[in-house]
């Protein structure tokens, strides 16, 4: 049965044909993925098993590579966003907020102050919609369907919000050098409020459906727990670091964007377990909260909402059919006819699922030299096959959602 | 306390001598260079010396620049962050273009182990003592290596995105 899976002189058919229990049961081989509801997303792993326990695992990842590094050294600068996007797409617009803040730090561009507070607030909407997937997918995968349900109108929510902004709703392509494309709608603060009143009532419901269920703590507390020096040794970021008990955050290591501003705690746990992970990110969202709240009340008044900076910040179209600078500045920014200096930029933010990192290398022309995206996903995927050994194959899944591997961010 | 650079600099120079050169900051990043034989070497000395302590390997890429000598066609690009004083630092080194070789450090950090993986997919460069160096995103049966600026993304002939066009070299922005 096992050759179809499974060329004859893979490892796995060695082992298989030379270890056999003492009862005379065999070892078998199961493919997870790529394609299962039980993934959400596109992994395969290959993995020996014992009966239900899993022996070792094999991922194999790529299956949508999209090479945005290759095609990002053939673009202009602002149409790099796009790619970022659809890295991981449940919380883009930490993605573009973090690709725009790279540029700004190669161009030396200062970010006007109520420019950054909207940003943090919907880097901070973000983060809640990634959180509020992972957490309640985690549910569904115990078998809790109803907190899924509920709370997922509010992704919904939060996607309105977005499209105020910025008219897109997944794939936002959010903002520009120097802040956003247009100011945020009076309709864009309504909604926020909205979901500010109403989110956390649902959220406190759905916390208490889990944090102290005994079937959920049951499913999840130790299993799939790291320590925290595997867990810097395999590179985690974020709130799978910080369930082990790291409390590093790149908002709170290299403020960017003025978090400096903004008073919240950074959650840790003590384990590493999936549990632990469920309960920072829960425990995130408030924090997430929280901020925006403080944004909103810090926000200076004014409506400016990006930085005068003319040679890379598109000009206002009515402008550009009557005045002729503005069209010639129009004509050189579409054309991604800037001027850039040569330098090389590392700038990271705190996305999603850790330090989303952007490394630029220009060499003056209109497209990067070179740019590397550190994806936290690619880089603490690794330590899967070494979390689930050992483990059953229900808590596997378990496992895999817990930590909120997106497989756009994993393939780049 | 924070971590200065000239601590970084003394240290590394008392104890690589002339195998780390070219100090200097970079906008918010420390960098430096080292001869890639050393790069083992470099990596633990830096993460287990006890005043430096870089505990975390953020980043590892490469970068390809056809037109150096063929000894110094590709860059690999370490970034590693200490988490106690908040520092970070780069640490480059160039390997031959042609036969890129470099020791591997994924015994010092796992992580390197899949960013590793993908600088050979996207390179070609051969990790020295790598447990398994084989295709990570891209397919097993690709021959080329993607990154390398000899492969074009779009179709070689087209004239309409020629930087020309514009009056533009790389000498005159």
């Amino acid at each position: 049965m096992s050759e179809l899976l499974l060329p004859p002189e893979h490892r796995y058919a060695k082992i298989m044909k030379e270890k056999l229990n003492d009862d005379g049961s065999e070892l078998s081989i199961l493919n997870l993925g790529p394609t299962h509801p039980a993934t959400h997303g596109i992994f395969q792993n290959i993995l020996l098993m014992d009966g239900e326990r899993i022996l070792e695992a094999e991922p194999t990842i790529g299956y949508i590579h999209r090479a945005f590094e290759k095609i990002a050294e053939n673009r202009p600068f602002y149409q790099i966003t796009p790619l970022t996007d659809r890295m991981n797409y449940c919380s883009s617009p930490i993605n573009n907020m973090g690709w725009w803040m790279t540029l700004e730090k190669l161009l030396d561009i200062e970010v006007p102050k109520r420019a950054q507070y909207l940003r943090v607030i919907v880097m901070e909407l973000a983060r809640i919609s990634d959180h509020l997937i992972c957490n309640s997918i985690l549910g569904v995968d115990t078998g809790a369907f109803t907190g899924f349900l509920y709370v997922f109108q509010f992704r919904e929510k939060v996607y309105e919000i977005y499209e105020e902004i910025c008219g897109a709703r997944l794939t936002t392509n959010m903002g520009r050098i120097g802040g956003f494309e247009r100011d945020w709608s009076p309709e864009a603060f309504r909604k926020l409020d909205l979901f500010l009143e109403e989110f956390p009532v649902a959220w406190k419901e759905f916390e208490n459906l889990f944090v102290r269920n005994r079937i959920f703590m049951d499913r999840t507390i130790n299993v799939g727990a790291i320590t925290a020096e595997e867990a810097i040794s395999y590179g985690f970021t974020g709130p799978n670091l910080r369930a082990a008990g790291v409390d590093y955050d790149v908002r709170v290591a290299q403020p960017y964007s003025s978090y400096e501003d903004f008073d919240f705690i950074v959650p840790v746990g003590k384990s590493g377990d999936t549990y632990d992970r469920f309960c920072v990110r829960n425990a995130e969202v408030w924090e997430s909260l929280s901020i925006i709240r403080q944004a909103l009340a810090k926000m200076p008044a004014g409506n400016e909402y990006h930085a005068e900076v003319p040679d890379y910040y598109l000009p206002p179209k009515e402008d550009v059919y009557t005045s002729m600078e503005s069209l010639i500045y129009h004509f050189k920014i579409v054309m991604g006819e800037v001027p850039v200096p040569v330098a090389e930029i590392y700038h990271p933010v705190e996305g999603g699922n850790g330090e989303l990192g952007f490394y630029l290398v220009t060499d003056g022309s209109r497209t990067p030299y070179r740019l590397h995206f550190r994806r936290p996903c690619f880089i603490y995927y690794q330590a899967y096959p070494d979390m689930i050994k050992g483990a059953l194959l229900s808590d596997a899944i378990v496992i895999l959602s817990s930590l909120n591997v997106i497989a756009g961010e994993l393939d780049a | 306390m924070a971590l200065e650079n000239t601590v970084i600099q003394d240290k590394l120079t008392e104890t690589f001598g002339e195998n780390v050169f070219h100090f200097n900051q970079e906008k918010d990043i420390f960098s430096f260079e080292i001869t890639a034989d050393k790069i083992t070497a470099v990596i633990l000395f830096l993460k287990n010396d006890p005043i430096l302590r870089f505990n975390f390997l953020t980043d590892l890429c490469a970068i390809h620049y056809p037109d150096n000598e063929v000894d110094r066609q590709i860059t690999m690009v370490y970034h590693m962050h200490n988490w106690y004083d908040n520092k970070r630092v780069k640490i480059k080194a160039f390997i031959n273009g042609d036969k890129p070789e470099i020791k591997t450090i994924c015994n010092i950090f796992k992580s390197a182990n899949w960013m590793e993986r993908e600088t050979y997919d996207f390179y070609g460069v051969d990790f020295i003592g790598h447990p398994q160096l084989k295709r990570i995103l891209n397919m097993d049966e690709m021959v080329s290596f993607p990154m390398r600026k000899e492969f074009p993304l779009e179709d070689g002939g087209r004239t309409d995105k020629d930087d020309r066009f514009f009056g533009r070299t790389i000498d005159n922005c």
